[in-house]
This record gives C-alpha cells, sequence and structure tokens, in this order.
C-alpha cells in the first residue's frame, strides 16, 4: 500500500512539471486516525504530501463534475467507474483528466475497528502491508487488515480501476462474491416487518446531506430535496420526509451507483444506506444485465433506450 | 410579545403598479387596533409580509409613519410566497411582522439637503422617506430635496400618480427618468439614473446621498457621486439579502459582524468599506 | 470547589428522586453512540460516556420545532390567521452534561437573548432547565476545549459541576438552581475531596494538547482574514454537507417554513446550515455565497473572528472536536484555526 504513496508522488510531481495539469487530486494525511483529507496538489512541493494508504476511501470523482481546468485525479476501481460515469453525463471531458490508476486492496472500516475495541478512543492506527496496528492510551493491538475492509470493499468485483491514463501498481486479483444475499434477506421479509426494518434503519438520520454530498453522482444544482416550487419533501426530520429523501436518492443512483461506500462512510451517525442503492443496484444486473460504469461507453439503462428492453410493468 | 408573531391584517386594496404586471402595491390594515399602535416605524425599515401556508418575505416598507391606518408594501413577483400574495384580493387576511431593520439616519439628515436615488422597484423605502419629509411637520427639517428615480420604461415607474404630484411641488426637485422610450407624451427626462445623477444632482456641500436600486445602477451610480463630492460617510444604502427571521437570529443575512436585518439594511459607503464584499 | 460528595451508591436514588421533580435528561447509549434523552428509569442514564454524537443543543433549539399553527379552512373566519402553537415548559434537568456544551449554550444566549429582542422559546427553556455536567477526566484526541476558552473542569454555563472522585462525585454548586436541585441529596462533606479534585482537574487539563489562539484570530484585522489566500486550500476537500453545523452546540443558524396539512398548517423552524447553498440565495436568484469558497470561510469567520467582534465573549466554538470527528473529509477546525491565527495583518487593519 505505501509504495502507492511514493508512486502518486513521483507520478503527480512529473504531470505538474511537464505541465499535463493544473493540479493533482488525491490525499493528504488526515490529522485523526482513519482520516485522510482531500487535497488539491498545485504544485510539485505539494505533490509532496500527498499519501496512500487503506483510508483514502472517499470518492475523489466527487471533485470533478463542472470543472473548468485539467487535473490529475487518483482512482481506485469504484472511482474510475464514477469518472466513466461522469463522462458518459457530460459532467467533465475526457481531455481534462490524467488518470492516476489505483488497483485497490481495499479500505478500512473504522467502525467496525471500533466496535472491536468497545469503544475505547482510538489515538493511532498504522499500516503494515496486511498488518494494523491500532493503538490508544494504554493499549497496542495488531489486527488483520482484511478483517476490518469497509463493507463495500469486503464485496467488491471491480477493485482494479477500469480507466486510466496510468496505473501506478499490478492488478490486484478480482473476486466474484453474492453482492446481494443480505438484499435478497430483506426483500424476503412480510411487509410489517421490512417496513419496521426500515423505519429503524433511517431513524438516526439528522439530514445532513453527508451521504448526498459525498457522494460523485449527485451533481444536481438543485437536488429534488431543496426544490422549492413545488417543495416534493419536506425538510425536518419528520420519519416520511427522510424515507423519501433516501429513497428515492437510491432510485436517482440506480444504474450509476459504484458503491464506493463514500455515503456509508461519510454518514455521522452511522447508516447503512448502501442497503438501498444496492437494492437498485441489483434490480438494474437483474433487468438489464448492466454494471454502472464498467463499460466505457455504455450508458446507463434509465438513460438509454432498447426496443428489447424488459417492461415487467406491460405484461399485466 | 414574540417577535416571531406576524399582527393579523387585511388587505384593503391591490394595485399593479407595473406595465409587466410583477409589481403590485399592497394597502394593508390591522384588524386589531391596538397592533396599530405597536407598530410604531421610521422610514427605511421593513417588515416581514406573512402569508400563513406560504411562509414570509421581508419588504420594505412603502407607507410613511405620517400616513395613518394602514400600511403599503410594493411586492416584486419572485418566487413562492410572492406568487401567492399576488394571487390575493381585497378582503383576504394575511399577516405583518416588524417594524425591522435599523432606518435611514434621520437624526443625521436634519439639516442637511437630501438627495435621493432610486432604481427600479427598489424605490419603495424612497416613497417612505419623500412622502415623510414633504410632510409639513417634517420639510422644515431638511435642506433642499432632490429625487432621481428611474425605471427602464414609463410604464415600470412605481407610484406614477405620485411622482406627477411631486413633480409639481415646488419643495421638492424631481428628476424622473427612464432609460428609453419612444412614447411621444413623455416629458420627463431619457437617461440611465447615474447620468442624470450626475447632470441634475446638487452639490454635495452639507447634503447626504441615500442610494437604493439594482446592483448594477449602484455599480455606475457610486462613482458620480464620488465626482460631486461626496464623502462615503454621506453615501447611505440599503442593502437587500435573503433573510428568514429578520430580527437578528436566524444567523442567514450576515455581512461580516453585522445582521443586513439588525444592524442594517441602511448602511453608509464607509461602514460597508469595512466589511467583506459579500452581497 | 466542591461543596458536597455523593456516593456512588446512593446515586440511581437521587436521579429517580430528581425525575420526580423534573424530567430528566441524561446519556442514554444507542449502540454505536450516545445521545441526551429524556430517562424513565435511573438506570438508563450512562455517565460512563465520552460525550454524545449530536450535541445537546436539540434539547433547547429542537431540530424541527413548530412555532405556530393556522387554520386554512374556507368557513373559518380565523383562517390565515397565525397562532402561536401550545407548549409547555416543565422544569427539566441535564444530567451528566459536559462542561463544553453547558458553555456552549452561554455562548448561544448572545444570539437569542439580546437586550432589545429575545426568542421566546429559546428563553423559556434556559429559564426551565437546570444542568448537572459532569466533569471529564479523560477527554478525546479531538478535545481542544482548554484553547477555547473551556476547559475539562470548567463550570460556565452549569448549575452543579460532579467530578468523579471514584466511590462517589464531588458536586460543587454553582447557582440557585443547583442549590435547588440538589436540597435534599444524602451526602457527605466534600473538604477531603478538594485536593483530589484540584488534582485531577490538573490533569485532565494537562492532557489536553494546545490548538490555536483565539485571542490572535480576534486581533487580526476581519478583512484580513477574509481576504487571506488561505481559504481557497482549506476549502477544496469541503463537500458542503451539514454534519459539522448540525452536531456543532454553537451552530444555531435555521430555516422558517411552512408546512400545510389540507385545512390547517404550521409555521416551523428548523435546522438550517451556512454549508448549504441555498443558505443565502436570494428570490432574484443572486447568491452571494455561491462559491464554496465563501461559503467554507464563512462558517470559520463566523465561529472564530465574527461573533468575537461582535460579542466580545471569546469565539462561537468551544472545542467539544465533534466536527473534527464528524468531518467526512477531515476539515479540522484546529488546523483552520492555526491558520487563521498566522494570518498577516495588514497595516491599515
Amino acid at each position: 500500500m505505501h509504495s502507492y504513496t511514493e508512486r502518486i508522488r513521483e507520478a503527480a510531481k512529473r504531470v505538474l512539471l511537464e505541465k499535463r495539469v493544473d493540479g493533482v487530486i488525491g490525499f493528504r494525511k488526515g490529522t485523526v486516525p482513519f482520516m485522510n483529507e482531500p487535497f488539491l496538489a498545485l504544485s510539485p512541493q505539494q505533490a509532496d504530501l500527498l499519501v496512500w494508504d487503506g483510508n483514502c476511501a472517499m470518492n475523489l470523482a466527487n471533485y470533478l463534475p463542472k470543472r473548468t481546468d485539467r487535473v490529475a485525479v487518483t482512482a481506485k476501481g469504484c472511482d474510475s467507474r464514477s469518472i466513466v460515469i461522469h463522462l458518459l453525463e457530460n459532467q467533465i471531458r475526457r481531455e481534462q483528466l490524467y488518470v492516476l490508476g489505483i488497483p485497490c486492496q481495499g479500505m478500512t472500516d473504522k467502525r467496525k475497528l471500533a466496535d472491536r475495541l468497545n469503544g475505547k478512543g482510538i489515538l493511532g492506527v498504522e499500516e503494515r502491508g496486511d498488518e494494523l496496528r491500532v493503538y490508544g492510551r494504554g493499549f497496542e493491538y495488531s489486527f488483520e487488515r482484511g478483517e476490518f475492509l469497509q463493507e463495500n470493499c469486503a464485496v467488491c468485483e471491480h477493485k482494479n480501476p477500469v480507466l486510466y491514463d496510468e496505473l501506478l501498481g499490478e492488478p490486484v486479483a478480482e473476486q466474484q462474491v453474492d453482492r446481494y444475499e443480505e438484499i435478497r434477506k430483506i426483500e424476503s421479509m412480510p411487509p410489517d416487518r421490512k417496513r419496521l426494518f426500515f423505519e429503524d434503519l433511517v431513524r438516526p438520520c439528522i439530514r445532513c446531506y453527508a451521504c448526498r454530498n459525498a457522494c460523485p453522482a449527485c451533481f444536481c444544482p438543485t437536488c429534488f430535496v431543496d426544490e422549492k416550487k413545488p417543495q416534493w419533501v419536506g425538510k425536518t426530520i419528520d420519519p416520511t420526509d427522510t424515507r423519501t429523501f433516501h429513497f428515492l436518492r437510491a432510485f436517482h443512483m440506480a444504474g450509476r451507483c459504484t458503491d464506493c461506500g463514500s455515503c456509508e462512510r461519510a454518514c455521522p451517525v452511522g447508516i447503512r444506506v448502501r442497503l438501498f442503492t444496492r437494492k437498485l443496484e441489483k434490480e438494474i444486473k437483474e433487468l438489464y444485465g448492466y454494471e454502472a460504469g464498467v463499460i466505457l461507453d455504455e450508458r446507463p439503462p434509465l438513460e438509454a433506450f432498447r426496443p428489447e428492453d424488459p417492461e415487467p410493468f406491460l405484461d399485466g | 410579545m414574540n417577535p416571531f408573531l406576524p399582527y393579523p391584517v387585511r388587505i384593503d386594496s391591490v394595485i399593479t403598479e407595473t406595465e409587466d404586471r410583477n409589481l403590485k402595491t399592497f394597502t394593508l390594515v390591522f384588524i386589531n387596533a391596538e397592533d396599530e399602535k405597536k407598530f410604531v416605524y421610521v422610514a427605511g425599515q421593513f417588515a416581514m409580509l406573512s402569508i400563513a401556508g406560504l411562509g414570509e418575505i421581508p419588504i420594505g416598507i412603502a407607507s410613511s409613519p405620517t400616513e395613518k391606518g394602514f400600511l403599503k408594501f410594493t411586492v416584486n413577483k419572485v418566487g413562492k410566497v410572492t406568487t401567492g400574495l399576488h394571487d390575493m384580493k381585497a378582503g383576504e387576511i394575511m399577516g405583518v411582522r416588524g417594524p425591522m431593520g435599523n432606518s435611514y439616519p434621520w437624526d443625521l439628515l436634519e439639516g442637511r439637503n437630501v438627495v435621493i436615488i432610486g432604481g427600479g422597484f427598489a424605490f419603495t423605502t424612497l416613497r417612505s422617506s419623500i412622502v415623510y419629509m414633504i410632510d409639513p411637520q417634517n420639510r422644515p427639517k431638511f435642506g433642499r430635496i432632490d429625487v432621481v428615480y428611474g425605471a427602464r420604461t414609463p410604464g415600470m415607474l412605481l407610484y406614477k400618480d405620485e411622482l406627477a404630484q411631486w413633480e409639481k411641488r415646488s419643495d421638492i426637485n424631481m428628476h424622473i427618468t427612464v432609460d428609453d422610450t419612444n412614447d411621444p407624451d413623455w416629458k420627463y427626462n431619457v437617461g440611465f439614473v447615474p447620468t442624470v445623477t450626475r447632470q441634475k444632482a446638487p452639490d454635495a456641500e452639507n447634503a447626504y446621498a441615500i442610494i437604493c436600486g439594482p446592483p448594477i445602477m449602484i455599480k455606475f451610480t457610486l462613482p458620480v457621486l464620488s465626482e460631486l463630492g461626496f464623502p462615503p460617510d454621506r453615501i447611505v444604502s440599503s442593502l437587500e439579502m435573503c433573510m428568514k427571521c429578520g430580527i437578528g437570529f436566524c444567523g442567514r443575512c450576515n455581512i461580516g459582524t453585522q445582521y443586513v436585518c439588525r444592524d442594517g439594511p441602511v448602511f453608509t459607503l464607509a461602514q460597508l468599506a469595512g466589511l467583506p464584499v459579500e452581497y | 470547589m466542591p461543596d458536597i460528595c455523593i456516593a456512588k451508591e446512593n446515586f440511581p436514588e437521587l436521579i429517580e428522586r430528581l425525575m420526580g421533580r423534573y424530567r430528566v435528561y441524561a446519556p442514554v447509549e444507542r449502540g454505536r453512540y450516545y445521545e441526551f434523552a429524556q430517562i424513565g428509569k435511573a438506570a438508563e442514564a450512562d455517565l460512563s460516556f465520552s460525550n454524545t454524537l449530536l450535541s445537546p443543543k436539540g434539547l433547547f433549539h429542537p431540530q424541527a420545532e413548530r412555532m405556530f399553527e393556522y387554520s386554512l379552512a374556507r368557513d373559518d373566519p380565523d383562517a390565515g390567521i397565525v397562532k402561536e402553537a401550545q407548549k409547555e415548559f416543565a422544569p427539566r434537568l441535564i444530567l451528566g452534561i459536559r462542561p463544553c456544551d453547558a458553555r456552549a449554550f452561554d455562548l448561544d444566549d448572545a444570539n437569542f437573548d439580546t437586550e432589545t429582542l429575545k426568542d421566546p422559546w429559546w428563553i423559556r427553556r434556559r429559564d426551565a432547565t437546570t444542568m448537572i455536567g459532569l466533569a471529564c477526566d479523560s477527554p478525546c484526541s479531538t478535545c481542544f476545549c482548554t484553547s477555547m476558552g473551556s476547559g475539562p473542569y470548567d463550570t460556565a454555563g452549569l448549575d452543579v459541576l460532579l467530578a468523579d472522585i471514584g466511590e462517589g462525585y464531588a458536586a460543587e454548586v454553582l447557582s440557585e438552581k443547583g442549590k435547588a436541585a440538589l436540597e435534599d441529596v444524602c451526602g457527605s462533606s466534600a473538604a477531603g475531596a478538594c485536593l483530589q479534585v484540584a488534582e485531577k482537574k490538573g490533569a485532565a487539563e494537562q492532557s489536553i494538547a494546545a490548538a490555536f489562539d483565539p485571542v490572535a484570530i480576534s486581533k487580526i484585522g476581519m478583512l484580513d482574514l477574509y481576504n487571506s489566500p488561505m481559504w481557497e486550500e482549506v476549502q477544496f476537500a469541503c463537500i458542503n454537507c451539514g454534519a459539522c453545523t448540525f452536531l456543532c452546540p454553537t451552530c444555531w443558524c435555521f430555516d422558517i417554513q411552512d408546512e400545510v396539512y389540507a385545512d390547517r398548517g404550521d409555521r416551523l423552524r428548523l435546522w438550517d446550515s451556512c454549508m448549504f447553498p441555498l443558505f443565502t440565495l436570494h428570490g432574484s436568484g443572486h447568491n452571494p455565497r455561491s462559491i464554496k469558497t465563501q461559503r467554507v470561510r464563512q462558517r470559520f469567520m463566523h465561529k472564530l473572528k465574527y461573533y468575537q467582534d461582535r460579542y466580545n465573549r471569546g469565539p462561537a466554538c468551544v472545542g467539544c472536536g465533534r466536527c473534527v470527528q464528524a468531518c467526512p473529509v477531515n476539515i479540522d477546525i484546529r488546523q483552520v484555526g492555526l491558520k487563521m491565527a498566522s494570518t498577516v495583518s495588514s497595516c491599515s487593519a
């Protein structure tokens, strides 16, 4: 993982010196454990601040829509697929981008670690290969990184970038997993239990919109929750309004979400919003055989029409 | 007294002011007589107009405190609440909350010449000011009064009848102008407000300038005022800002340390020079 | 100085008695985090928390509050007339609030309780509430209260301050309300605990790293800070969500909205955030803070500069560290404060 840091810095300095780009979007070291800060390096000196580790989870494609400059950007598998969606949806032009592809070994889930440590305050975390060293006041533990991957990383089938100008490492082995086991469990719940499940799931929501704002696919100038004429959704934490926000946002993600996990990671109260987005992802996969952003020129199904598109609602 | 609670009022009349029908003047009457006694205001202040079910909007008070028994507001139709208001008719009930804001600096204006410069529909609190100043009780307090008021076309001027009446008076100099017109009966000036200001405005000596209008008009008129010799502390403007509470609680309308609804909306240029340009 | 010591074994009984006189709010565990909630039994209160995820500001300034109601029924002569929604402000007690949060409400008072205008709901809630605080002995690594004029044993805004001395709590009574709350408590002399509490206070304060100096910021000219080139870099990562503002105990900005249900409606006030692009959007379409840099700058300038300049009682920040923990992209107010404090003042400031 750490070798990526050196390679990112080298590539960043090079493209800045060659004036191929105006800036390099990556991460610099965070001020608290498990966090890195998205950072725009504008000079070779600033490029030396770029880092890479298992806390580079936020999808940097989020910073691309409507940019007018040329930028390099580090992109994991999921990030690169989001970039493909951006290109298909005209949020940025290919010529503006220099994608530094990162074959990804998964990001760390700080909440899983906090659970394991029973809420003990973590002061620092260090990655050494597959080992995760976590320390705090009066304790130090060593864990296997693989046990504490973010949930989306644990079921990721596209670790390698699908789009890049430079690949900064050897491709990693992909896996084939059942991504929808939990979704099917929820689908099979009887309606009343399902409703209670969703009520409980979304209850802590404070409508801060961190999930929406962390998502690269959410770039509408005026989000539907902010519309006033007419006002579609109330702005309080009324449970119906809150559920409407989450359900509708998931529908807007259908065929566009790359399951980067930024939404869940951003949520300050830890809501597992990916349960909604993965349900829509499953539907799109089953109906149209489509996965967001994997094939560079294939438009998401809800933005394209083919005569053979399934129409189960018309079949009576 | 709950400063968020509006006084109930009834719409007494609605007049469409402009040819594009986007500006209407509402004359409002307090439903409870004692509320009118509480609503003591000064020219330059604003109030929140409240429509139950739609919301509130901050609007400059167009009537003068010398006019008793009613309040006047001229409202531009821009959004949800103003559209709802424009659909309302005489006899309907709404609410008024206020008065709010800091008003024009009448204590400083006493004994001075006053130059009022207004553009478009920002003229509302300037109407309040003019009616206040030419009231017989108040007129002696001020020196020469000049008013430059411009709109895009004659049909877009507010308070046309009153403008014509004031034009005839000898104790106030009206310089009404339009950007352009092909009306052969147009008797007044043709030209942008900054130009007319330069031509017609009097000496800056012992004078204050009050300027209200769209940003572009202000941008080009301020240099003219400087040229004429008005120092920044004698140029007064009323700012617009997005407001919700209107009373300095909701945090929305600040420019630096100042809340436009509470410490403003009236500021001198000298005061604005010490604030961030974020308006 | 503590006035009385309350044995921990007597504490549940104390809570039960308090519940007879007040609605008691205490830290309650909710899975991964804590929140202040009204308790039905003493056992629900869990004082082993570090701090709650959401600040207790919702107890004084609810996220959604019905201010007024009105009828919209066609034949109702009162239709369209806005009336105050009936509420009751029964006595409440917040048990276990941390000193930083209690101080935050004193800072918020500057906004809601002014000489000329007072927010009726804020005032009535403040008047009806007694706060028994719990001093911090294990501050988090993200705490920086000591740099903000507060501290783990700060008494500002509290009616009683409890310090955990092992077998019991040493309680310092700070106000008439605090005295009334503890009037019939069974306790023992606190004379022996004074030294212990002083030592724990010192140790707790020592354990908090210095962050930045808000006094330095107050001395730099407003426009020098505003026009500093530092904001371009600070703003890049920000995603303009409301996490920081909603969790912050000294953020109070709100929106006012009407919600209609067939033939009646409510006028509500709800939390809003200067981080949201629409916060300052005019009806005309003009937006003085249409660019992210302007919004990011506004938040830090308001908390660390404008508030100081306007009210002369320090920054609108108590160093609770919630924003540092919650920001999805690790924008750290401690770093921003350092940059602000080291901004060079121009000669004309």
